[in-house]
């Protein structure tokens, strides 16, 4: 039980993310996020407004299962099997502190970001609104994320994932160290 | 319907992993790009050269799917604008949300109304890529 309740370390949750790659070729599949959103966007008549959206989503409906299925079993975790928050390094605790984000190592989830309260403020609310614009855009502009690139486009060797993968870290790193002191 | 529920299996095995090893957490992000901790670079490493031997082992003995069709992964079409460009802006918003579009889906049932937005501007997203799509440099 002990394993269940404490943080999987990277030696045991990274070999099994190769095993989800592994199945999902196995089931003749790919191991892919993001295009989900496109599938939903398709889905909702997206394709009345854009060809981008005009295929048979039937014939990717496969990997909504897969969706739910995350969904599932990220509620199942986080509520059953989860009791400690991440335990981040102290340095970066007190990173935090001085943005006023003092939630650290006490949630899962910055309250400073996610709270309901935050929501129903103008920021709280845009912060949410522009990161997932950026995540599903870049997504799709870049032709995958952190699943289809970093993972599945990596382990295929592939020069398109890796300049993708650098376009990761570097949108991370300037949001982190030239935006956050703007925003926080 | 068997397949559909080896599928949501190998869904539910995953977005166990996300929670358990804390990928799906902000704050695991934020320190990540700090480089203060190996964690996530073990995560994604070890993932990737795991895969690595899986993929070439596929090629070379030429494996076959459950399904008894040979198993073919198709690369991504040649470019650059597109994979850095469109790379930087998904890292903009990586970590600013602190998580991706698995860790993203992960935490809808999470409890944290929040996610409900993120997603949603991660659908617009996609939707307006799929507008301006031919006015882009790719």
């Amino acid at each position: 039980m002990e394993f269940i309740y404490n943080t999987w370390p990277w030696y045991v949750a990274g070999p099994l993310i190769a095993c989800v790659l592994f199945l999902l070729l196995f089931m003749g599949r790919k191991f892919g996020m993001s295009s989900n959103l496109r599938t939903l966007c398709a889905i909702g008549g997206a394709g009345k407004y854009s060809d981008f959206f005009k295929f048979d989503w039937r014939a990717y409906k496969w990997n909504l299962w897969v969706l739910f299925g995350v969904v599932i079993g990220g509620g199942i975790a986080f509520h059953f099997f989860t009791p400690i928050a991440p335990q981040l390094n102290p340095d970066v605790v007190l990173q935090l502190k001085a943005y006023g984000i003092v939630s650290a190592n006490q949630s899962f989830l910055p309250l400073e970001l996610y709270s309901l309260d935050r929501l129903l403020t103008v920021k709280g609310f845009l912060l949410m609104l522009i990161s997932g614009f950026l995540v599903g855009f870049g997504a799709r502009y870049a032709g995958g994320c952190t699943s289809g690139h970093a993972i599945s486009g990596l382990s295929n060797l592939q020069m398109p994932s890796f300049i993708a993968v650098i376009g990761f870290f570097i949108g991370g790193l300037v949001m982190v160290h030239y935006i956050f002191p703007l925003i926080f | 319907m068997k397949q559909v529920l080896y599928l949501f299996a190998i869904g539910l095995l995953l977005g166990i992993i996300f929670i358990k090893s804390e990928v799906a957490s902000w704050f695991r992000i934020y320190e990540m790009f700090q480089f203060k901790s190996f964690h996530m670079y073990g995560i994604i490493g070890s993932a990737i050269l795991i895969g690595i031997i899986i993929t070439e082992y596929i090629k070379i003995v030429k494996a076959k799917d459950v399904n008894g069709n040979k198993i073919i992964i198709q690369p991504k079409q040649k470019g650059f604008t597109r994979y850095m460009l469109g790379g930087i802006i998904f890292g903009l918003g990586w970590a600013l949300a602190g998580a991706c579009p698995g860790p993203m889906f992960v935490l809808l049932s999470s409890g944290f109304v929040s996610i409900l937005v993120l997603i949603f501007g991660a659908l617009i997203g996609t939707f307006v890529y799929g507008l301006i799509k031919n006015k882009l440099p790719h």
